[in-house]
C-alpha cells in the first residue's frame, strides 16, 4: 500500500550489549521489556494481594520478613489496618497501570503490531524506546513509595481528592508516598501517550503492500483502537495528575474546597472542587477499563480463530463492535459517581450509555461463541485460556448490568460486588488474555516452545481458582459487605467470615499455581524445544518469519499481502489454511473479493 | 480435554448460581419506604443477568464439546443465521433488556432523588470527619445555627464549629455522637463534609450517599422498623477508615422524645 515502509527505520543492526538489550530501539526488544516490567509488577501485586487476604481473615498472623520492609506498617510482620490500605493502594495501582496496561497493549502490541502489518519497526523507534524508559521511571517512582518514611500512599488507586491533595496532615501515607504516586502516574501517562502516538502512526502509515485495513488481524485492530482511546484518556489524566501535584506541593486549590478542617486546623485552601478530580479521573478511568480489556479481546479473537480452524462469522462485525465499545467508553464515566453527589439527573444520563455498551460487548461474545459452532476446535494451552477468557468476560459482564443502574448502585456501591465485577472482567479476563497471548506467541518471541502439559495444568487450576476467588466476592457484596475495610468486627460481618476464609485460601492456592507458569516461562526460555516458524499453523505475517524473528523482521524484504487475515478451513497446498503473504490462489472464505494485492 | 472443559464450564456456572438462587447471602431486611423498589430492581436484574450468564456458559460448553470432538474430515458449518442473526439477537434481546431496566430503574432512583422531602420531615444534620460521624438536631426553634469552620475544636467538643454565644439559632442546637430518629417519620438528612470525602451507608435503609467537602447535600428517607443499625463510611477517608462508624437508632415516637430531651439536657 505505502512504500514508506522501506524508509521507516533508519537504524542498522545493534552492535553493543546496551544497544541490543537495554536502550534498544527495536520494537521487539521494547515489547519484551514491557512484558518483563509487567511480569515483575504482577508478581509484586499478587504478593500484596496475598498479604491483604491473610490480614483480612487472620489479622494477627505474622508474615515472615514483612517487618523488615516496614517496621511501622507491619511491626514483627503483623499488618496494621493502615498498612492494609497502603498495600491495597499499591496493589490497585500496580495492577491497573503497570500490568493491565503494560502487557496486553504496550507489551504484545509493540512486539506484534509492526510485524502483523508487515513493517520493519515502529514509525518512531526512538520515541518507542523513550516510551518504555519513561514508563520504567514511573514504575521506579511507585516502587520507591514502599521505602519512604511514612510508607506508600493509602488513598486507593483512584486517589480521591481532597484526601490525596491535602498532604501529610490527613495521615501517614498522604505525605511523600502520595506525591510519588502522582509523579509515577503522570510519568506513566507520558510514556503511554508516546506509545499511543507511535501505534497510531505505525498502523496508518507503515502497512505493507496489500495490507488493507480490513486485512489487518483482529489484535492489530484492537491495539489500534486502544491506542486511539489511550491518546485521549491519558491526555486527560496527565494534567489531572499535574494539578494534583500542584495542590500538594505548591499550595494551589484545584481539588480542595474552602473551609475544610483537618485535626482542628482550618486548611488554607479555597475555591477547588472535590468532584472535579473524580470527573477527570474517571474520564480517564473508564476508558482505561477498555484499554485493558480490548487488547485482550483482540488477542483472544486472534487465537480463537486459529484454534477454531475457521474464520469468525464476521471479521467486520468484531472490528465495528470494538470501535463502538471504544467510542461509548467515553460517555459512561459518571457511572462510577452515582452516589458521589453529582447531579442525580446526570446519573440517569450516564446510566443509559453504560447499559448500551453491553450491546457491542454481547455481539463480540456471540461471535466468539457462535463461530465455535461447527468448527474443528484444537485444544492448546493458548486456546484453553482464550476460551476461559470468554467465560470470564461473560461472568464479569453480567454483573455490570447491576452496577450500571443508579438505583441498584445505591445499595451495591463500594461493596465487594464492585470488587468482584471489575476483578472478573478487567483483572482475570485481561490476564487470561495475557496468558493466552504468552502461550501462543512465546515460540515466536523466544524461538523455543513452552511445555504444553504444564500450560494445561496451569490453566485448570487458574480457571477454577479464579471462579472460587471472585464469584464469592459477588455474594459478599449482595450481603452489603463494604470494600476497603481491613477488619470486619461487627455482628453483621461475622457470618460472612467463612466466605472470606474460603476466598483467602483459594487466592493463596491459585497464586501458588502461578509459579508453574513462571517455571514454564523461564525454563522454556533457555531449555525449551526449538520452535519452528509456524508451530500453530497460523496465517498472519508473524508466522511467515523465523522464530525468533531477525532484527529487521522480514530480512530487508517487504512482504506482499494477498489474503484476508484468517483463511482457515480451506484446502490449500499447506493444509487447511493459507498464509496472508502466500500468492496461492484460493477461494476466499470470507467473501470473493479479488485476490490480487490492491 | 475439550469435553472436560465443557463439563467444567457448566458445573462452575451452576455452582456459582446456587447461592444466588437459594438466597444464601443477600441484603438484610429493608426498613425503608423506598427500599422495596431497589430490591425489586435488584431481583429483576438478577433474573435477567442470571439467565444470560447461565445460557452463555452452557451454550459455550455445548459448543466446545461438539467442536472438540469434530472428525478431521468433517466440513466446517456456519451457525444458523450467521453473524447477522447474532447481531440482530444481541440488539433485540439486550436492547429490550436495557430499555426495560433503564426505564423501570428510573422509578426507584426518582423516589429517592427527584422528590422533595415533605413539609413535615424532621431535619437533621450529619457531619463526617476523620474518623467519626456527628449529628445535629435543630432544637425547639427548628433552625440550625451557622457553621464556623475556624471554630471547630474537638478538644472543646465543638465538633461543628458553632458559636453558641453569638448565634441565636445555635444556642438550642443539640449535637450527638449517635443518630436517633422516630419510626415512620420522614427524615431530611443534611450532609456536611468536614475534611475529606466520606460516605453515609446504612444497608437496611438502602441509603448510600457520599459527603462532598465544600458541597452540602441532602437526603430524605423514612425508616419503618424500630431497631439499632450500623452507619458505615464507605468512602476511603484515611488510616482510620475501617473504624469509622456510628449507630442509627430507630425509636418509637415516645422513646425518641425521651431521647432528644435527655440529649438536650446534656448539652
Amino acid at each position: 500500500m505505502h512504500d514508506t515502509a522501506a524508509h521507516a527505520t533508519h537504524h542498522g543492526p545493534p552492535t553493543s550489549f546496551i544497544r541490543k538489550h537495554i536502550f534498544s530501539v527495536d520494537h521487539k526488544v521494547i515489547g519484551k521489556q514491557y512484558y518483563a516490567l509487567g511480569l515483575f509488577s504482577v508478581l509484586v501485586g499478587m504478593v500484596l494481594s496475598w498479604i491483604m487476604r491473610l490480614h483480612l481473615v487472620w489479622p494477627n498472623f505474622a508474615i515472615p520478613g514483612l517487618g523488615i520492609l516496614s517496621s511501622t506498617g507491619a511491626p514483627g510482620g503483623v499488618v496494621t489496618p493502615e498498612y492494609y490500605l497502603q498495600l491495597m493502594t499499591m496493589h490497585g495501582t500496580l495492577m491497573v497501570f503497570f500490568v493491565l496496561t503494560n502487557v496486553p497493549f504496550a507489551g504484545f502490541g509493540n512486539y506484534f503490531l509492526p510485524i502483523q502489518i508487515g513493517a520493519e519497526d515502529m514509525a518512531f523507534p526512538r520515541f518507542n524506546m523513550m516510551s518504555f524508559w519513561v514508563t520504567f521511571v514511573g514504575a521506579c517512582f511507585l516502587f520507591a513509595a514502599f521505602f519512604v518514611g511514612d510508607g506508600p500512599p493509602l488513598a486507593g488507586w483512584t486517589a480521591y481528592a481532597p484526601l490525596s491533595a491535602l498532604g501529610k496532615i490527613t495521615g501517614p501515607g498522604e505525605g511523600t508516598g502520595q506525591t510519588l504516586w502522582a509523579l509515577s502516574i503522570a510519568t506513566f501517562c507520558i510514556g503511554q501517550l508516546l506509545g499511543s502516538l507511535n501505534f497510531i502512526s505505525t498502523t496508518l502509515d507503515l502497512r505493507t503492500k496489500g495490507m488493507t485495513f480490513m486485512r489487518m488481524p483482529l489484535c492489530t485492530w484492537a491495539w489500534f483502537i486502544t491506542s486511539c482511546i489511550g491518546l485521549l484518556a491519558f491526555a486527560v489524566l496527565l494534567p489531572a495528575c499535574i494539578l494534583l501535584i500542584l495542590d500538594r506541593v505548591a499550595g494551589t486549590s484545584f481539588f480542595i474546597a474552602g473551609g475544610l478542617v483537618v485535626n482542628d486546623q482550618l486548611q488554607p485552601h479555597s475555591g477547588g472542587s472535590t468532584l472535579l478530580w473524580q470527573h477527570l479521573f474517571w474520564f480517564f478511568g473508564h476508558p482505561e477499563v477498555y484499554i485493558a480489556i480490548l487488547p485482550a479481546a483482540g488477542i483472544v479473537s486472534h487465537i480463537l480463530v486459529n484454534s477454531y480452524r475457521r474464520p469468525l462469522l464476521s471479521h467486520k462485525v468484531v472490528i465495528y463492535s470494538m470501535m463502538a465499545i471504544g467510542f461509548l467508553s467515553y460517555m459512561v464515566w459518571g457511572h462510577h459517581m452515582f452516589v458521589s453527589g453529582m447531579n442525580p439527573v446526570s446519573s440517569l444520563a450516564f446510566s443509559f450509555p453504560t447499559l448500551v455498551i453491553t450491546i457491542p460487548a454481547t455481539i463480540l461474545t456471540l461471535i466468539w461463541i457462535g463461530s465455535l459452532y461447527g468448527s474443528k476446535l484444537r485444544i492448546t494451552s493458548a486456546s484453553l485460556f482464550a476460551l476461559g477468557f470468554v467465560s470470564m468476560f461473560v461472568a464479569g459482564g453480567v454483573s455490570g448490568f447491576f452496577l450500571a443502574q443508579p438505583s441498584i448502585d445505591i445499595y451495591l456501591h463500594a461493596t465487594y460486588f464492585v470488587v468482584g465485577h471489575f476483578h472478573m472482567v478487567m483483572g482475570v479476563a485481561a490476564i487470561f488474555g495475557m496468558f493466552a497471548g504468552t502461550y501462543y506467541w512465546f515460540p515466536k518471541m523466544s524461538g523455543r516452545m513452552m511445555n504444553e502439559t504444564l500450560g494445561k495444568v496451569h490453566f485448570w487450576f487458574t480457571f477454577v481458582g479464579a471462579y472460587c476467588i471472585f464469584m464469592p466476592f459477588h455474594y459478599l457484596g449482595l450481603a452489603g459487605n463494604v470494600r476497603r475495610y481491613s477488619t470486619f468486627v461487627d455482628d453483621f460481618m461475622g457470618p460472612l467470615m467463612p466466605v472470606h476464609k474460603f476466598i483467602s485460601i483459594a487466592a493463596l492456592c491459585t497464586g501458588a499455581v502461578q509459579l508453574i507458569f513462571l517455571y514454564n516461562l523461564l525454563h522454556s526460555r533457555f531449555w525449551g524445544k526449538p520452535a519452528p516458524a509456524n508451530p500453530w499453523e497460523g496465517t498472519s505475517l508473524e508466522w511467515s518469519m523465523p522464530s525468533p524473528p531477525p532484527w529487521d523482521n522480514f530480512g530487508g524484504k517487504h512482504p506482499v499481502v494477498y489474503h484476508d487475515p484468517y483463511q482457515y478451513g480451506i484446502e490449500s497446498s499447506t493444509g487447511d489454511y493459507v498464509m496472508q503473504d502466500s500468492p496461492e490462489q484460493i477461494q476466499t472464505v470470507r467473501d470473493d473479493k479479488k485476490l490480487s494485492p490492491e | 480435554m475439550g469435553k472436560l472443559l465443557a463439563v467444567t464450564l457448566v458445573v462452575v456456572a451452576i455452582l456459582s448460581a446456587i447461592p444466588i438462587v437459594r438466597h444464601t447471602w443477600g441484603p438484610p431486611e429493608d426498613i425503608s419506604t423506598h427500599g422495596h423498589l431497589i430490591d425489586q430492581q435488584l431481583a429483576d436484574t438478577m433474573i435477567e443477568s442470571g439467565i444470560a450468564f447461565l445460557a452463555a456458559q452452557i451454550i459455550l460448553g455445548i459448543f466446545i464439546w461438539s467442536a472438540s470432538s469434530a472428525r478431521p474430515d468433517s466440513k466446517i458449518k456456519n451457525f444458523p443465521g450467521g453473524a447477522k442473526g447474532l447481531v440482530a439477537a444481541a440488539v433485540l434481546l439486550v436492547g429490550t433488556e436495557v430499555l426495560a431496566l433503564g426505564v423501570f430503574g428510573q422509578k426507584a432512583w426518582a423516589s429517592v432523588y427527584f422528590t422533595p422531602p415533605g413539609a413535615n420531615a424532621l431535619p437533621l444534620q450529619v457531619q463526617a470527619g476523620q474518623f467519626a460521624f456527628y449529628f445535629r438536631y435543630p432544637g425547639p426553634d427548628g433552625k440550625f445555627g451557622p457553621i464556623h469552620p475556624e471554630m471547630v475544636n474537638e478538644g472543646n467538643q465543638n465538633y461543628f464549629g458553632l458559636d453558641q454565644t453569638h448565634d441565636q439559632d445555635s444556642k438550642d442546637d443539640i449535637v450527638a455522637a449517635e443518630m436517633a430518629i422516630p419510626v415512620n417519620r420522614e427524615i431530611h438528612l443534611l450532609m456536611h463534609g468536614k475534611d475529606v470525602g466520606h460516605s453515609f451507608y446504612v444497608r437496611e435503609l438502602r441509603v448510600q450517599q457520599d459527603f462532598v467537602p465544600g458541597l452540602d447535600l441532602s437526603l430524605h428517607f423514612t425508616a419503618t422498623k424500630i431497631g439499632r443499625y450500623e452507619i458505615v463510611c464507605t468512602q476511603l477517608c484515611g488510616l482510620g477508615h475501617y473504624n469509622m462508624k456510628a449507630y442509627l437508632s430507630v425509636l418509637s415516637p415516645e422513646d425518641y422524645d425521651a431521647w432528644i430531651k435527655k440529649e438536650q439536657a446534656m448539652q
